[in-house]
């Protein structure tokens, strides 16, 4: 089938094949969108009934992201059809999809609402911003005309208090209640339950109960096996753009995770316990609370071993990372570095202890805009070490020249020299270059948040590479969300979420699942 | 498999050949990024000398870098505090102040050169402390905490005289008559001219650019400050204590404010309660000048010089041209909003490539 057609012959055949289905409230038939070269979705085909909760599975840069963006009017398709209750659909714009029927609820509450404005007015966002509303409208019509909207999700708060006051679960109701204002046909949940514990997701999902019957239909977009099970009718299951599974209940979730990373499950490299209990571990935690109010959880890391910290987004990954790193104190327990407590104060304690975190995000965490002098390979390999290598203040650039050069080396990091500027790198070698930074000297435990985070295959293959030449210098923690990159890289996986541990019974992964 | 993003080509230079007047233009720009400033600096010379010959006049060229070196230390400061992403507005209060400060010790309290030196450094590394705290341990903007500072240190130096300037025979408030008197140690600050030529200010100046660029430049110090300012959050992440570097950037900003200050008091030999009213702006607007200076479009100290330089020889050779002293003001605004625009313009186009 080509990638580009007409959609006006499209919508022929999908008026033809609406019919044998029972009445989808939504249609997509071969969807296509492509960003220059990158193929986000070629001939997606998905049809929802009403009040149904069709899940979306798929790993990263499968192309989840990409058709929810499409249904809500952010993008427009290259190519294919939409169909919605009958009529073609294409909004033009996330107001107009709102408008037409379909609603989302954005996995970033913060983008979402205005923490100082009271909750009846956040309720009532999308009317006070529409310029038909009136220019007035009193406070006690606002609460008025936000009561009902607030009921619908159970919210039983004082209205007039601001939004902020709230938890972070009840500001996800604030937009769930503000998302059904709409009467939408369809409702879009993407991550809803990132941020939330169990019981808020058990709360948001009671209060998704009622929608179902009245016919809404529910598309979540979710990586929690716990939400799937729970919510799910069906499971669609999005590969390289395309569905490649459309799984009715009762629903094998290792069949659909094996399905989703497109291989079998592989055996995890070692046993879990095989070595733990004779070695002292290079880095280990006892009773450790991340937060007040998670779940306390022992690890144990010995050296020469990758261990994956896999998990969803928001599920606290990075606060373990940052609190072995020293960056932020855990809530309470203990934890030992080759035997020795460890209690980091600062980064630097960490760093000079020979605890390395390459911290998500690189340009947040890890680079330098090009404004700051030094922006080079060089010059960003080199500036944890400064204090190490250059007692005395003068910096010499040769030393750091010397160390760029077998970086390059090492990491195959595609550049004309240790002189370049990391914004004329690529974002895979941008991400070698971090990486690379800590391996110039020697770590005890590295902690790598997210090293694989916008970087193409081919590069992610090097850096896996070079982490598994390496390990046997230190323990290493990759922290992933994405499971494939998780068994890609580490000898064991072991599931991370609402900042704690979920340890795991055999040494086959697929008891992550159960 | 996944999508592979395609490496998208930086500018011209990588990817595709760019056609060759495209690129010659591009170079012409580059090229005038770098050295304009310079350019300008070296064309206003020549109209001026051209003009009025006594402008090359060595004892003229001193005293434009004599008037210009009290704004260009005051720049510096500011300088060190934008490298590390701060901004230091108080430095003209500290200038001032301190010169209050000093003229307070020698006149009332009968203190030695020496006395009145130390006390103005001391008054500048505590409102260098002050600003580091508010901005670090309060979370006050940096902008905000130094406004702040501004106000309050222009404010506190009216108490102790009454609002009044302060030089021998001043009347108190508590109705006593001041009967010290600046030393000639003191004066010399200001007014000793090395082989009766070179001005001991200029030399200072000299001496702290110097100093300062080497900090800045070639030592690990100044690369944590600059890694600040660029990414805070990567600094601290890479082991850097970046609350303390902060505060030091104000402390160095102080201090050599206050030295500023001793330098003004020296040179005017009195306490001016007016003093310093627009030292200011002249040397935020040399900061931000100097990211125009050799293409560096970053906060640096020599480009700080030359841009304090460059107002200097611009105001005098207007003056000497018998341009109108209230014309001053407004050049020095024109000139600061162009520094403006040059700055942020170049600054977004650097983001967008990142």
């Amino acid at each position: 089938m080509t990638q580009f057609t007409d959609p006006d012959q499209h919508a022929l055949v999908a008026d033809g094949t609406a019919a044998d289905a029972a009445a989808p409230i939504l249609t997509a038939h071969a969807l296509t969108k492509q960003f220059g070269a990158t193929i986000a979705l070629s001939n997606l085909d998905l049809s929802i009934r009403p009040g149904e909760v069709v899940a979306l599975m798929g790993a990263n840069g499968a192309g989840k992201s990409t058709f929810v963006k499409i249904l809500s009017g952010v993008y427009a398709a290259d190519g294919g059809t939409l169909t919605l209750a009958g009529k073609p659909y294409r909004p033009a714009s996330p107001q107009a999809a709102k408008q037409l029927g379909i609603a989302t609820v954005h996995q970033s509450i913060a983008d979402a609402v205005v923490p100082t404005l009271s909750i009846a007015d956040n309720l009532l966002l999308d009317r006070l911003c529409d310029p038909a509303s009136p220019w007035r409208v009193p406070p006690a019509v606002r609460r008025e005309a936000a009561a009902p909207l607030a009921s619908r999700v159970g919210l039983e708060v004082d209205l007039s208090a601001p939004l902020g006051t709230l938890s972070l679960a009840s500001q996800q109701l604030v937009t769930l209640a503000r998302a059904l204002a709409s009467q939408p046909r369809l409702l879009i949940l993407d991550e809803p339950t990132a941020s939330l514990s169990a019981a808020e997701a058990e709360r948001l999902f009671a209060r998704l109960e009622p929608l179902r019957e009245e016919g809404v239909a529910i598309l979540l977009v979710s990586h929690r096996l716990g939400d799937l099970r729970r919510m799910a009718d069906r499971v669609a299951i999005m590969r390289d753009g395309r569905l490649v599974a459309d799984l009715q209940p009762p629903i094998d979730f290792d069949a659909a995770v094996e399905t989703m990373i497109g291989r079998p499950l592989p055996q995890a490299r070692t046993l879990e316990a095989a070595s733990a209990a004779s070695l002292t571990p290079c880095f280990s935690a006892r009773e450790l609370q991340l937060t007040p109010t998670s779940v306390a959880f022992d690890l144990d890391v010995q050296r020469g071993e990758i261990v994956a910290i896999a998990g969803p987004v928001g599920g606290g990954k990075s606060r373990l990372a940052r609190t072995i790193f020293g960056a932020t104190r855990a809530s309470s327990g203990a934890m030992k570095l080759d035997g020795k407590p460890w209690s980091p104060r600062s980064p630097a304690d960490a760093i000079r202890a020979g605890v390395f975190l390459a911290g998500e995000d690189r340009w947040r965490s890890s680079l330098f805009p090009d404004s700051v002098p030094f922006a080079s390979i060089a010059g960003t390999l080199s500036f944890p070490f400064l204090s190490r290598w250059f007692k005395r203040g003068a910096v010499r650039e040769a030393t750091e020249r010397t160390a760029a050069v077998d970086a390059i080396q090492t990491f195959g990091i595609r550049c004309t020299g240790p002189d370049d500027r990391l914004t004329r790198l690529s974002g895979g070698n941008q991400q070698k270059v971090v990486l690379a930074r800590w391996h110039v000297e020697p770590a005890r435990l590295l902690l790598l948040d997210e090293p694989f985070q916008g970087v193409d295959a081919g590069a992610r293959a090097d850096i896996v590479d070079t982490l598994r030449r390496h390990a046997h210098e230190r323990a290493t923690l990759v922290f992933v969300s994405d499971l494939e990159e998780a068994l890609e890289v580490a000898d064991r996986v072991v599931w991370f979420d609402r900042a704690t541990l979920e340890r795991l019974p055999t040494s086959n992964l697929k008891a992550l699942h159960s | 498999m996944k999508p592979v993003t395609p490496s998208i080509p930086r500018d011209g230079t990588a990817g595709e050949p760019a056609r060759p007047a495209l690129r010659n233009l591009r170079s012409l720009r580059d090229h005038l990024e770098r050295t304009g400033i310079l350019l300008v600096l070296a064309i206003l010379i020549v109209v001026f000398a051209t003009k009025e010959p006594a402008f090359l006049n060595l004892d003229n060229l001193f005293s434009i870098l004599q008037a210009v070196s009290i704004v260009a230390l005051l720049g510096i400061g500011v300088t060190i505090t934008l490298a590390a992403g701060g901004f230091d507005l108080s430095v003209g209060s500290v200038a001032a102040s301190a010169q209050m400060a000093a003229s307070y010790v020698l006149i009332v309290w009968h203190g030695s050169a020496l006395a009145a030196v130390t006390a103005c450094v001391v008054l500048g590394v505590v409102a260098g402390l002050f600003n580091g705290l508010l901005i670090t341990r309060l979370r006050v903007p940096d902008q905000l905490a130094t406004l702040g500072t501004l106000f309050l240190l222009a404010g506190l130096q009216l108490i102790p005289t009454g609002g009044r300037s302060l030089a021998t025979g001043t009347v108190l408030p508590d109705g006593t008559e001041a009967s010290g008197v600046f030393s000639d140690a003191f004066l010399a600050l200001g007014r000793f001219r090395l082989f009766d030529v070179v001005p001991l200010p200029v030399l200072i100046l000299v001496a702290l650019t110097v100093l300062a660029c080497i900090v800045m430049e070639t030592t690990r110090w100044g690369r944590v400050i600059y890694a600040i300012g660029g990414n805070e959050t990567a600094a601290r992440l890479a082991g850097a204590p970046t609350a303390r570097y902060r505060i030091a950037a104000y402390v160095a900003s102080g201090a050599i404010a206050s030295l500023g200050g001793v330098l003004i008091a020296a040179r005017v030999g009195r306490g001016d309660v007016s003093a310093g009213h627009s030292l200011l702006l002249d040397a935020v607007a040399a900061a931000l000048m100097g990211y125009a200076v050799w293409g560096a479009k970053r906060p640096n100290v020599f480009g700080t010089v030359v841009g304090a330089v460059f107002v200097g020889v611009l105001l005098n050779g207007l003056t000497m041209l018998n341009a109108p002293y209230y014309m001053q003001d407004f050049i020095k605004g024109v000139l600061l909003v162009l520094a403006l625009a040059f700055t942020f313009s170049v600054g977004r186009r650097t983001d967008s490539r990142g």
